[in-house]
């Protein structure tokens, strides 16, 4: 069986939940293509093409790509989907948002955020905010699946597949109008090591800034919040961790005033190590934390700053 | 303008869901359920476009089994003006979904679909881009602003990184984000108003659509427990902690 993945990228560079998702499309077939949809891709098809066990690079290039329209996206797919068993998409915003369309127009159900693959036609995904794990045994002759980048390593470099250009796509009832990037010099959220998240405790957005982004800058980390600090105001919604926000799965989460509500943990919950701040000896984050320190934040974090600078950290 | 929103009845948000011991599924016997919170926010929306004038009619549907009325009736007193109820006892995936959604709307021949993004139960953040592409309208997904002008919506969406502005021709399909607005709360008055709109009700036969299972659950399983954590008592045992762990 041949396997079509699509890349993740900002047209500029290929990102990480690819090198992800094509682990998750080798355990399905050795033969495994990777399309490169945008505008002004070729190094991210240079980046792609490096990808270990990538058998060969397609491009396909437009304007409406260039910006991400779902309709041109599925539809560039589409031409290819004749050649391909299953086509395998990074379950990010981006990803989700096109999927389904190509599964809707090949009449297929699509499988949303595999964390597994058990094999060829049978998947584990979670369901109900991540409190239980659905093994689906697909009878469709072709696979549309979205693929949760944190549940599988990356694929190594070393490859040299070769590059090849195919037909763009157009949307012609959809237009780009504008976009607002949050900026940011910080590793990128869903693929940091370490993310430290603030919630709604900080009361403010002055203070989550003079809180948690020394905190995170110390220790080279990602900026997450909860739902109820991105409600708020303290952080813009790209920094939201959850069930309906990002899932990340770092090597330390450190949770400083969040409580710990069912939807937070579905977006974290699979951290290796998870450290809670919170001056609530009963909230449920404790539940999860493989260390807990009862304390305010106020004079905890500081204090976590020094012990961090004293440990030569 | 007509405005269909489509609803699902799912488990409280608030409940944590429980796995049944013979692996087929998550217990749901005796729980609390709820109009799902994406669809709350549809609703809302719907209702605010209707309130300003870019809308003329809210029509709300639900498939599902018959407590689904229940759902239906919670919209009808945010705002909506009539149900379509589409009963069905089999736990229906998004492709069937899609496929009956879209024999409604031509049915109904709505302007704009507005829907939530993703039912919290499945998880599948599915159905609305598969209802726009079995349409073959555009779509505008995780919306957080929504401004109707004309023959065309104007839509503010989460996306990753930032947020992105798209025109869309309407008619077109619309999910709901979080940010999108915050529900109202149905006042006693309009319950009691609801209970005398209209739900027209329908069996999934009705619709001749062809809403077969294509995935077979195999099996239905706790994730693996986290093992109890350690409370430490300062910041700098904190970091002694961490350090041993490797994680620092």
């Amino acid at each position: 069986m041949a396997v079509l993945v699509i890349a993740d990228n900002d047209n500029a560079h290929l990102r990480d939940g690819t090198h992800k998702t094509v682990t998750a499309a080798l355990k399905l077939s050795g033969d495994v293509d990777v399309l490169v949809l945008g505008s002004g891709v070729s190094a991210v098809a240079a980046e792609a093409a490096k990808i270990a066990g990538v058998r060969k690079v397609l491009t396909a290039e437009s304007d409406a790509l260039g910006h991400g329209i779902a309709e041109a996206q599925a539809d560039a797919a589409l031409a290819l989907a004749g050649n391909y068993d299953a086509i395998l998409v990074p379950a990010t915003a981006g990803g989700k948002n096109f999927a389904p369309r190509i599964a809707a127009k090949l009449d297929v159900a699509p499988i949303s955020d595999i964390v597994e693959v058990v094999s060829a036609d049978t998947f584990v995904r979670p369901i109900y905010a991540g409190n239980a794990l659905e093994t689906v045994q697909s009878s469709d002759a072709k696979k549309v699946i979205t693929v949760r980048p944190t549940a599988f390593p990356a694929a190594g470099e070393g490859g040299s597949a070769s590059v090849e250009a195919v037909s763009g796509a157009d949307a012609a009832k959809t237009r780009f109008v504008s976009e607002e990037m949050v900026k940011s010099d910080r590793p990128e959220l869903a693929a940091a090591k370490i993310v430290v998240s603030g919630g709604r405790a900080m009361g403010s957005a002055e203070e989550f800034q003079a809180v948690i982004e020394p905190l995170a800058d110390k220790l080279g980390a990602a900026v997450g919040a909860s739902r109820a600090a991105v409600d708020a105001g303290y952080a813009p919604n790209d920094y939201q961790v959850g069930q309906t926000g990002k899932v990340v799965a770092p090597q330390l989460y450190i949770a400083v005033g969040i409580s710990g509500a069912i939807q937070h943990l579905a977006g974290m919950k699979d951290s290796k190590v998870i450290v809670a701040i919170n001056k609530d000896a009963d909230a449920p984050i404790f539940q999860v934390a493989d260390y807990g320190l009862v304390a305010d934040y106020k004079s905890a974090v500081p204090e976590l700053l020094s012990a961090l600078t004293a440990a030569g950290k | 303008m007509k405005v269909l929103v489509p609803v699902k009845r799912v488990i409280d948000y608030n409940v944590k869901a429980r796995v049944k011991a013979d692996q087929t599924g998550v217990d749901l016997a005796n729980v609390k359920m709820s109009m799902n919170p994406f669809c709350e926010i549809a609703v809302e929306e719907a209702v605010r476009l209707k309130e300003k004038g870019a809308a003329t009619e809210v029509v709300i549907v639900s498939i599902g089994p018959a407590q689904a009325q229940e759902t239906i009736r919670t919209a009808l007193a945010m705002g909506g003006d009539r149900g379509i109820l589409i009963t069905s006892d089999a736990d229906l995936e998004p492709l069937a979904v899609a496929k009956l959604l879209k024999a409604v709307v031509a049915e109904e021949q709505p302007g704009l679909v507005l829907m939530g993004k993703q039912a919290i139960d499945g998880d599948n953040n599915a159905v609305g881009q598969m209802l726009s592409a079995l349409l073959d309208w555009p779509q505008a997904t995780y919306a957080s602003a929504i401004e109707i002008s004309g023959s065309a919506a104007k839509v503010t969406r989460e996306v990753d990184g930032g947020l992105q502005t798209l025109d869309v021709d309407l008619p077109a399909v619309v999910t709901a984000d979080l940010r999108l607005n915050e529900p109202r709360y149905a006042s006693l008055p309009n319950i009691m108003k609801a209970k005398k709109k209209e739900i027209t009700q329908k069996t999934v036969a009705d619709y001749g659509v062809d809403v077969a299972p294509r995935l077979t659950v195999v099996k239905v399983t706790e994730p693996a427990k986290r093992s109890a954590g350690v409370k430490v008592e300062s910041a700098a045992d904190l970091v002694s902690k961490l350090t041993t762990a490797g994680v620092l």
